[in-house]
Formats: C-alpha cells, sequence, structure tokens
C-alpha cells in the first residue's frame, strides 16, 4: 500500500490533507474542553446550535452507504432514484422532525427510556417487548454495517489502488481504534464538521460534473442519448434508459427492475428510515420542539445535497465514462481473454469473454487501471471497445468508451468481475483533481466512522440494555456486556463485508435492514407514539409477525437473497418459491410484510386490553 | 425539463426542489416556535445519558 500511495499523493494533496485533520483535530479538542455531547447541552440548560443538531444528525444518516452504494445504483439503473431522494427528504425529514420527533423526545423523557427497545418496552409495559427489539437490532444490525464498510473500503481501494482486502482491513482497523477509544460520543462539532465538508465536496462534484459535461440540460440530453448503450441483461429486466423509470407492469421479467428500483430501493429505504433505531434515539437528545423546527430546513438542504447529488452525479457518470474520459499511461499487459463476470444469480454465475488491457498512470511501473478493451466474438456487441491510440513517448492514450457498469472492472479473488459498488470511487479518482479525491475521502470515510459508531453503539445497547437488561432488570446494565457486544457487531460486519462485495450489495443490504426495521418496528413505534388504543400483544404480535414474514421473504422467496441460503432449493428444487411467478421473487418484503405486521398491529389491539390508564396518562402528558 | 423528457423522473426532480422548499419555508417559518424550559425529567434523562455515554 505504502509504495501505491507514495505515488498518488502529491504536495498540494499532502496540505489539504493536513489542513483538513488540523480543523477536525482542533474541532475534536475543542469538544473536549467544552461540552460536547447533546446530553452535556441539556445538562447544561443550553441549545445545540441548530445547524450543528442538524448536519450531525445528517453525517450519522448519510454516509458511504448512500453515496457510494446507491450512488453505484443510481448509475446502473439511472435517475429513477431521485423518488428516493424525495422519499428521503420528505419521509426521512420533513415527516420525521414534524410529526416523530417531538413526541418520542417527549415519550422518551417521561418514561425515561435511553435505547429504542426501552422506548418500546417501556411505553408497552413490556420486558418481552424490550428484549425482542434489542435481538433484532443485535442480529441484523452487523448488515447494514457491513454496508458502510464496504462503501468506506471500495473508496480506500480506488483512491489508492490497493486490493480491496486489505482496504477493508485498514479501514476497519482505524474504524475499531475510533470506536474504542470513545469515538461513539456523539462529538456534535467533528459531525457536523465532517457534514459541512460533504456538502461543499458534493456541490463541487455537482458543478464539477455538470462542467465536464457541458452544463445542466446538454449533460441530460446526453445521458437520455444514451439509452443504446444499456447493458442488455438490464434491458431485458426493463431499463428503458437512464432519464427514464422502468417499464412498469405485472407477470413478465420485463417488469422487474420497476419492481427492484420502487420496492427495495426506494420504499425499502425511503420508509424504513422512520423505524431506524439510532436515528429515533437521536430525537431524544433534542432540547426542545424549536431545535427540531430549525433542524427541518438544513436538514432537508443537507439530504439534497449529498444523496441528491451523489444519484445525479451517478446516473451522469455514464456520460462521462461513455464519452469524456480520456486514460494516459503506460501498457504493461494485455489479459487476451478473460471471463467477466457480468451477473451472479439463482441461474449461476454469468460471465462474457472480454480482452482487457492493464495501464500504469502513475509511473510506478505497475498496472493500476484496469480497462475492457474489447468483447471477444458475440460480446463485441454488448461490451465496449477502447479506442487505443499510441504516443510518440511510448505511452498510450485510451478512450474506454464505456458505461459505468461496463468501467467498473475489478480483480477479485474469483476472478475479473464488473462491480456497480466501485463506479463512484472510480468516478472521483478519475474525473477530479487528486487533491479532491483525497478530501473527499477522508470525509466519506468520517461520515462512515460517524455512522458505524452509532451502529456499533446501538448494537452494544441493544445487548446489554435491552436483551440482558430486560431478563435482569435489578442490576446494572454490564460495560462488559455492551463491549463484548460492540466487538462482536465489528467483526460480523467485517466477516460480511469480505464475503458480501458485489451485485450492488451496499444498496441491497442497507435496504434489506431498513426493510425489516419498518416491518417489525413501525406499527409498535408509531402506533405507541399516537395510540393510546395500541395494546401491548399488539405491538409485539406485530413485531413478530413483521420480522418473521420478512426474514421468510429473504430466505425463501426474495432473489437473489434466497438462492444464497438454499432452503427454498431445498424445500421445492427452486431459487425461489415464487420462482415461476414473475415478478413476486423481485419484490421486497416490505411490500408484503408491512401491511400484515399492521395489519396484525389493528386486529390484535381490537381484540386486547390497552395498559393501564394511568400509565398511558404518563406516557401521553403534555410538558408544560 | 432540464432536458428530462419523461414526465416521472422530471417529476422526481421537481419534488425533491418542492419538498426541499417546504421544508426551508416550513424550518423558517417555525424558527423561533416551541421552545421549551427543560424540565426536572429532561436534566434527569440528559444525566443518566452521560452516565451511559461515560460508560462506554
Amino acid at each position: 500500500m505504502l509504495p501505491a500511495l507514495g505515488q498518488a499523493v502529491g504536495l498540494i494533496d499532502i496540505l489539504v490533507v493536513l489542513l483538513y485533520l488540523l480543523v477536525t483535530v482542533f474541532l475534536g479538542w475543542l469538544g473536549f474542553r467544552r461540552t460536547t455531547t447533546a446530553a452535556d447541552y441539556l445538562l447544561a440548560g443550553r441549545q445545540v446550535h441548530p445547524f450543528v443538531m442538524a448536519l450531525s444528525y445528517g453525517a450519522t444518516f448519510i454516509s458511504t452507504s448512500a453515496i457510494v452504494g446507491f450512488g453505484g445504483v443510481a448509475a446502473m439503473f439511472g435517475m429513477s432514484l431521485l423518488w428516493l431522494t424525495f422519499c428521503n427528504i420528505f419521509v426521512g425529514i420533513f415527516i420525521a422532525f414534524i410529526f416523530l420527533g417531538g413526541p418520542t423526545r417527549k415519550m422518551g423523557h417521561h418514561l425515561d427510556a435511553h435505547t429504542f427497545g426501552e422506548l418500546l418496552g417501556r411505553r408497552y409495559q413490556s420486558r418481552t417487548l424490550q428484549g425482542l427489539v434489542g435481538l433484532i437490532i443485535f442480529v441484523f444490525m452487523p448488515l447494514y454495517a457491513a454496508a458502510v464498510l464496504i462503501g468506506g473500503a471500495e473508496f480506500v481501494a480506488a483512491q489508492f489502488n490497493v486490493d480491496y482486502t486489505v482496504a477493508l482491513l485498514v479501514f476497519s482497523v482505524l474504524v475499531a481504534v475510533y470506536v474504542v477509544s470513545g469515538g461513539m460520543k456523539g462529538l456534535m462539532y467533528t459531525e457536523a464538521f465532517q457534514a459541512i465538508v460533504m456538502v461543499v465536496g458534493m456541490l463541487v462534484l455537482l458543478v464539477g460534473t455538470y462542467a465536464i459535461l457541458g452544463g445542466v440540460t446538454p449533460a441530460h440530453h446526453a445521458l437520455t442519448g444514451m439509452n443504446d448503450q444499456v447493458f442488455p441483461g438490464f434491458r431485458a429486466i426493463g431499463h428503458r434508459g437512464f432519464t427514464a423509470m422502468p417499464q412498469f407492469g405485472w407477470g413478465d421479467m420485463k417488469y422487474n427492475l420497476w419492481w427492484i428500483v420502487v420496492s427495495t430501493i426506494i420504499l425499502g429505504v425511503g420508509i424504513g428510515v422512520l423505524a431506524q433505531p439510532q436515528l429515533a434515539v437521536r430525537f431524544m437528545t433534542v432540547s426542545s420542539k424549536r431545535q427540531l423546527n430549525r433542524a427541518v430546513a438544513i436538514g432537508a438542504f443537507f439530504i439534497l445535497v449529498v444523496p441528491g447529488v451523489a444519484f445525479t452525479v451517478g446516473a451522469l457518470s455514464n456520460v462521462y465514462f461513455h464519452q469524456h474520459e480520456v486514460i494516459r499511461g503506460r501498457l504493461i499487459n494485455e489479459t487476451p481473454s478473460a471471463d467477466v463476470v457480468v451477473k451472479r444469480d439463482h441461474t449461476g454465475v454469468k460471465t462474457v469473454p472480454c480482452r482487457l488491457i492493464h495501464l500504469d498512470t502513475t509511473g510506478d511501473g505497475h498496472a493500476n487501471v484496469d480497462l475492457i478493451a474489447e468483447g471477444l466474438g458475440p460480446a463485441a456487441k454488448i461490451m465496449p471497445h477502447a479506442n487505443i491510440v499510441n504516443l510518440s513517448d511510448g505511452k498510450v492514450e485510451v478512450r474506454p468508451a464505456a458505461t459505468s457498469f461496463t468501467r467498473s472492472l475489478v480483480h477479485t479473488a474469483r476472478g475479473w468481475e464488473l462491480n456497480p459498488d466501485s463506479i463512484i470511487p472510480l468516478f472521483i479518482t478519475s474525473a477530479m483533481p487528486n487533491w479532491f479525491g483525497m478530501v473527499f475521502l477522508l470525509t466519506l470515510l468520517a461520515a462512515a466512522m460517524s455512522t458505524l459508531a452509532s451502529q456499533f453503539h446501538a448494537q452494544g445497547a441493544a445487548l446489554s440494555r435491552d436483551c440482558i437488561g430486560a431478563m435482569r432488570p435489578n442490576r446494572p446494565h454490564g460495560i462488559f456486556a455492551t463491549r463484548m457486544a460492540i466487538i462482536v457487531g465489528i467483526i460480523l460486519a467485517v466477516a460480511l463485508a469480505h464475503h458480501l462485495r458485489g451485485g450492488y450489495i451496499i444498496a441491497r443490504a442497507t435496504a434489506i435492514f431498513f426493510g425489516l426495521c419498518a416491518a417489525a418496528f413501525l406499527p409498535a413505534f408509531i402506533g405507541g407514539l399516537f395510540f393510546r388504543r395500541m395494546t401491548p400483544a399488539a405491538a409485539i404480535s406485530s413485531l413478530i409477525v413483521g420480522a418473521l414474514v420478512s426474514t421468510a421473504w429473504i430466505v425463501l422467496v426474495k432473489l437473489p437473497e434466497s438462492a444464497m441460503f438454499g432452503l427454498a432449493q431445498k424445500c421445492s428444487g427452486k431459487a425461489s418459491l415464487l420462482l415461476d411467478h414473475p415478478n413476486w421473487p423481485v419484490v421486497d418484503p416490505i411490500v408484503i410484510a408491512l401491511p400484515i405486521s399492521l395489519l396484525t398491529a389493528i386486529v390484535v389491539s381490537c381484540l386486547t386490553r390497552p395498559c393501564a390508564k394511568d400509565h398511558l396518562d404518563r406516557c401521553f402528558r403534555q410538558s408544560v | 425539463m432540464l432536458g428530462i423528457d419523461d414526465t416521472w423522473i422530471a417529476l422526481a426532480y421537481g419534488l425533491c426542489m418542492l419538498s426541499t422548499l417546504l421544508s426551508v419555508v416550513w424550518g423558517v417559518v417555525n424558527w423561533n416556535r416551541g421552545d421549551e424550559a427543560p424540565l426536572p425529567e429532561d436534566v434527569r434523562w440528559a444525566r443518566e445519558e452521560k452516565d451511559a455515554e461515560e460508560a462506554q
């Protein structure tokens, strides 16, 4: 890694990075000297500045998963992902802050709840419920943490041209040190600074991208003009171009993409954010409704700029890679024939034979850019044909003429494959100045650390306060159990991140976690906040039904996940129980599990008794 | 709109802008509303939260 680092970094890069680190260290020092966390502010009777509060929330909410993972999905599937940005703003900020923030804060304080499990457990006077919430968070949070880790590792791998496994290990060690050394205490000024750098970075990225592509309207026109470049595998499932929604319908494979984009990406994540335990708990740290009101404005702008730009630029990266990218370097060697993996699904591994070229653009004699030169045989029609010109100084000038998908060539332990999660890091490395890539990398890694810290914190608290605390309520919450849960969480997340690379796994893993949280927690959470008639039995049964239906759908029906588990194969001889019934295997669990969970909550509430009146009065009393 | 011909994508683009505008207007109009003095239970909650943070 070090030789690659030395080659990749120049004087300006070092100065910019040093400045960034100095500001971060200064803010951290400032934080330690003064009040730092939201609890400190509450204790001191002061208010966190609304900018700081909203931006630190944003840094926890948005990280490498949204920018790298979902940005890569936008590069494959196009601008339909802007619907997710709309959901993030309208549902994740406007509705969450205005309608859920205040009641969550008040009820949390009335009931002295400090975790999501405690909030639900105390609202419904049920330790069983608290334990179940903790168990679900403890078991499934590593999946979401792995998505964030993969995003960070992909960026490190692309920026420094190092092996993904090395990048993952280095990043994981940094995260572990950060979390273990106390970084999980939300240092709000540091997080807010990270968010500001993210906003500035994304704005520079947006302006830079449109400038390279000739302006807003010409860039969009150029993207629309690339409809014939859509990968045939995507066209077969309904991809109608990068500036169009996928084909809508039911009962045929050609509608699969619409259901993937709308049910998994847009609904799964867009609605799932309402029941995110680590975000709901943040509302309790707010000192007044005024702060929430103010944070709505800043939070919405942050979401528009950060994921909104990531999805727009992700889609536009197709125009850059296809029409504008020029790579100059020394041709180190060629792979005359390589089977490039374009897809892994229940039918097996789909490969396309290609000729590859390997270039050295840094001058260290080692190939750091791998490209598809052409497809071989019939594949010539579907793969890019790079234009290679020999220069007088012995170098070559290559125009890859690829789409973002066919440009995302990476070498893994399993061979050469196209990896959509590499697209955004590749785009920034290729299209932007090196110093920008370095600052962007540091910002993304810092934001990923904030998110990971909150995830591991939620996981630690889920085990010690919710699971063990529910079983032994009279004993103090164990620090040892919390730390063990965090260490287990880190190990599990790293193992998953190592094992699961490829196939836009960042977005898929995030969507699974968000969807599961929505199906399991949302009826109990919303019902608990707003309806006195919602009963403990209804909350427990909706949680169990939501979690079980979600899990069963993932394990038995949803492709490609059900093929990975293999249970449906054993039961029915097919990769999915509904394999012969398109489009069921690509419908996200949230579409099935959330309505069933909601219905369960309503029916059981009608049949069972709510909590005692004096307890409900305590939960719902107005602060005056 | 801005070179995007598909109605649904143009709608998503427009709704992103409109929902941000709505949120900003809401935030500005309610900028000074909703201020609440901390109650004893808020302070107790913050103290326990601080203890939990320091225990980690």
